[in-house]
């Protein structure tokens, strides 16, 4: 009742100026616009997660070093913070009052920045407890037979947790299309330039064309939904994999 | 070598990305005045901001939490049509953008919604007041719960719970002596993420609550409000309010979940 008769509703008023009326709205050259920025970001900050989130993964579970068990505690913390707040904080180290001299408000590069912000622990914990769960046997049997570092990991421990990182990057990609609060404040929404598809569809909204706003925002839905298959195909993957 | 340098790019990687921001909330709101923090902080709208979020929390969290068990009971313990289809709506908020979210309830019981002029009629304010809001509270965190639930149900089997009804116990007396004590940690945790996310909501709100200082605002659109008025101070000592309680839930899931892979 709560979450879908809404949807129902979003897909119905998304129509109420016909198919015509809909496709106006979403081939809108700011919309598209808006929308091939959000795409692009969040496809980047997803890869950049595959990379940074497994590196940390392996670190907290592979590594040993002092303090280990806070930063394990901290990965959370975009989790719990409010987002509007992690915009905030990303525009007082990267933007104007910058102590490091970055200035990077109101870019397509602060949009970027927070996004990895808000998504950092996504990769982290789906890639953590399979790692921990691996059994460094194979490793060490490879090690042996004389493997190279890099072989060990891109033919033993990859194809392990790849499920894993996948489905980490498909939940991060989906956060990082659809986060506002992060956004809103730093990226300075400019139209054609720093605008990503959340924002334009709250400005339409606020604006009072909440049929255009629809329009959008059924396409954001259907990118939503993507993600979800493909995250329920990985683990249909992974589970038959771990039964073969 | 290797390993230090491996060590070396991933907490480098966290100071860039997480606590070189996270580390700026003191000194920012240190440089931008400690008393124009207070007093943005003690200013009535700000008070009250505060209070609509917990009233937010206080409802969305326990009609959640019940929602969250029972669904995850079903998915893992009944079959029945449209299994998967449930399932995949309680993963759906996951998944989507806040926005999305705000705007759907906008339509829905807006002026021209389907179900707006009946309450109109009825005289029940939804739109820009707390009904809507408590609405999207509710819808953003509504998996939470449930995904927690689930993974330990599956775990702990239903052998109990078989034995126990063998032994003549009804459903309901299961429930409460064997399912419950032996999901209550997955529940609790779920709680608490479901609190977190609660407290932190900006996007669904900001679309159906209309942001009416004093009225609808909580306190993340209280930020944004201080931001806007370039009241910075204000912003940022409300921020390191919401940042302490992110703290002090993290420190609650940290402490429930030990069973992570941190050796």
């Amino acid at each position: 009742m709560i979450v879908a008769l809404p949807i129902a509703a979003l897909i119905w008023s998304s129509r109420n100026d016909g198919w015509s009326g809909f496709w106006n709205a979403i081939s809108a050259p700011e919309a598209v616009a808006a929308l091939k920025l959000t795409l692009a970001v969040a496809a980047l900050v997803a890869l950049t997660n595959a990379f940074a989130g497994t590196l940390i993964a392996w670190v907290l579970v592979r590594d040993d070093f002092r303090g280990k068990t806070v930063v394990n505690g901290i990965i959370d913390l975009p989790f719990a913070l409010p987002t509007i707040v992690a915009g905030l904080l990303v525009l007082a180290l990267y933007g104007p009052h910058s102590p490091v001299d970055v200035h990077a408000a109101y870019t397509r590069y602060a949009i970027y920045l927070v996004l990895l912000f808000v998504t950092l622990p996504f990769v982290v914990r789906t890639v953590q407890p399979v790692l921990y769960e691996l059994d460094t046997q194979m490793e060490e049997a490879a090690r042996s037979l004389g493997a190279r570092e890099l072989t060990i990991f891109r033919r033993i421990v990859l194809p392990s947790i790849l499920p894993g990182i996948l489905s980490g990057v498909a939940m991060a990609f989906a956060r990082a299309i659809g986060e506002i609060g992060a956004i809103v404040i730093l990226s300075g929404n400019l139209p054609y330039k720093t605008e990503v598809a959340s924002v334009y569809v709250f400005n339409l909204s606020e604006s009072g064309n909440g049929t255009a706003a629809a329009a959008v925002a059924v396409v954001l839905l259907a990118i939503s939904f993507l993600v979800l298959l493909a995250v329920g195909g990985i683990r249909r993957m992974a589970t038959r994999y771990e039964r073969a | 070598m290797r390993r230090y340098s491996v060590r070396f790019v991933a907490l480098g990687y966290l100071l860039v990305v997480l606590l070189g921001p996270l580390s700026m909330l003191f000194w920012r709101v240190y440089a931008e005045g400690v008393g124009k923090a207070w007093t943005a902080l003690t200013d009535p709208d700000t008070g009250h901001a505060f209070k609509v979020t917990l009233e937010l929390a206080a409802i969305a969290v326990p009609l959640n939490t019940i929602f969250g068990i029972v669904v995850a009971l079903a998915i893992v313990r009944r079959r029945f049509p449209g299994k998967g289809l449930l399932n995949a709506f309680v993963d759906l908020p996951l998944a989507l953008s806040p926005v999305v979210v705000g705007l759907s309830l906008y339509l829905l019981y807006g002026r021209t919604g389907w179900f707006g002029p009946w309450f109109t009629q009825h005289g029940v304010q939804v739109l820009f007041a707390l009904p809507s809001m408590v609405l999207a509270t509710i819808f953003v965190s509504v998996p939470f719960v449930a995904r927690e639930v689930v993974p330990t149900l599956r775990e702990i089997g239903d052998e109990q719970e078989q034995a126990a009804h063998t032994l003549g116990a009804s459903g309901w007396q299961t429930f409460w002596r064997i399912t419950l004590p032996s999901i209550r940690w997955a529940v609790i945790y779920g709680v608490v993420v479901t609190t977190a996310r609660c407290l932190g909501e900006y996007g669904a709100v900001a679309i159906v609550s209309g942001s009416i200082q004093g009225k609808t605002e909580t306190a993340t659109l209280r930020v944004q409000e201080e931001f806007e008025n370039l009241n910075l101070a204000g912003s940022y000592g409300i921020s390191l309010v919401l940042a302490a309680i992110a703290i002090f839930v993290l420190v609650l899931m940290t402490r429930l979940r030990p069973r992570e892979g941190v050796s």
